[in-house]
């Protein structure tokens, strides 16, 4: 790594930079406004895309590639879990059944 | 009249110590998923980082400044591909754009937040964060003490598991204990899970799934997020009219 001490921090503070305004932004200036009605309801779906589009492609993507092979753990994986999701709604409850599977399928295929 | 006084009583204020103290309690228990995760992850991030020759401290400080996890291992890929500078910043600046969105939605439930603490709040939105708050926000259990906890706990794991790999770099390669890699997907399914709450939430996560997957395949996997959760909600919101009309 051929950068000076002096050009890291300042690609760091950089970074920082324009990470911290589109997080700010919004909320430092649109927290008092009235949205129209077709913003809100924008806004409520928001969490649900935001939530799906950042799980579909840790899922379906493996080594940067489609996979719906099983070698994909984590698209598997995710079955059990949704269902326990779905049929619990426990946040605990999901994480470890997640966590269990993934274990108890890595100690498989090291046997 | 006697309700003002039964106000100012000191039992009052003892509840009021009290539902502070069970908020602060309740963080912590929701920052449970996010320590599990944020260690291993910010651990590998500082063995990688390490390895890849960026020093210890900035390391440390990249983690406390930016917080945002795929755009901090996407720059330690650019500074290790000897890219300018401002390459590595406007990238950073395409990945974590997405935060907007998130900050656009959750600024109507912060209207009450004094503009200082919402300084410090906006700084530690993050994804993770975010998808917790807004469930709370749903069930009504969203309270100030509580998200601060959540948020904090988030930054201190997050810099405290760089920490760790920065000085333990040189002790392993491979990370993957147990399943604890996994646990910040589950907590994403159940958030998730939680986030529909009709048919056309459904509609609207299928809709940015498939986006998101498609966009990544096609080479946007900067900006397949953002575009993605853009593209789902308009057309959750314009089929939503459709089925009115």
């Amino acid at each position: 790594m051929h950068y000076s001490q002096e050009i890291i921090i300042l690609t760091i503070i950089g970074m920082m930079a324009v990470t911290y305004i589109p997080r700010l932004l919004p909320i430092a200036l649109l927290s008092k406004k009235q949205f129209p009605e077709v913003i809100t309801q924008w806004l409520a779906y928001v969490p649900a895309a935001i939530l799906s589009a950042l799980l579909a492609p840790s899922l379906f993507i493996k080594d940067g590639e489609f996979s719906l092979s099983f070698d994909n753990m984590y698209l598997w994986a995710a079955i059990p879990v949704f269902f326990v999701a779905i049929k619990t709604k426990s946040f605990f409850g999901t994480i470890l059944t997640g966590m269990i599977v993934i274990a108890a399928w890595r100690y498989l295929l090291a046997m | 009249m006697p309700s003002e006084v039964i106000e100012n009583t000191p039992q009052t204020s003892c509840y009021a110590k009290n539902r502070t103290r069970s908020e602060i309690m309740d963080g912590f228990k929701q920052a449970i998923p996010i320590i599990v995760g944020f260690i291993p992850v910010g651990f590998t991030f500082g063995v990688l980082a390490t390895k890849n020759g960026l020093p210890g401290h900035l390391t440390v400080l990249m983690s406390f400044l930016v917080l945002a996890g795929s755009s901090q291992f996407i720059a330690i890929s650019l500074f290790a591909a000897s890219m300018s500078p401002i390459t590595i910043i406007v990238t950073t600046f395409i990945v974590n754009l997405r935060h907007f969105l998130m900050s656009a939605a959750i600024a109507p439930h912060l209207s009450k937040m004094p503009m200082l603490r919402k300084l410090m709040f906006s700084f530690q939105l993050i994804d993770e964060t975010f998808a917790i708050h807004m469930a709370n926000i749903d069930r009504n259990n969203f309270g100030e003490a509580q998200a601060i906890t959540l948020n904090c706990i988030a930054h201190f794991c997050w810099t405290a598991g760089t920490a760790i790999g920065v000085c333990g770099s040189h002790l392993i390669a491979d990370i993957k204990p147990l399943g604890f890699d996994y646990a910040l997907p589950a907590m994403f399914v159940v958030l998730l899970i939680w986030q529909i709450k009709s048919n056309m939430h459904a509609m609207v996560a299928a809709i940015s799934a498939c986006t998101a997957v498609g966009l990544y395949l096609a080479g946007a996997q900067q900006l397949c997020v953002i575009l993605a959760s853009i593209f789902g909600a308009t057309a959750g919101v314009v089929l939503c009219t459709i089925r009115k009309k």
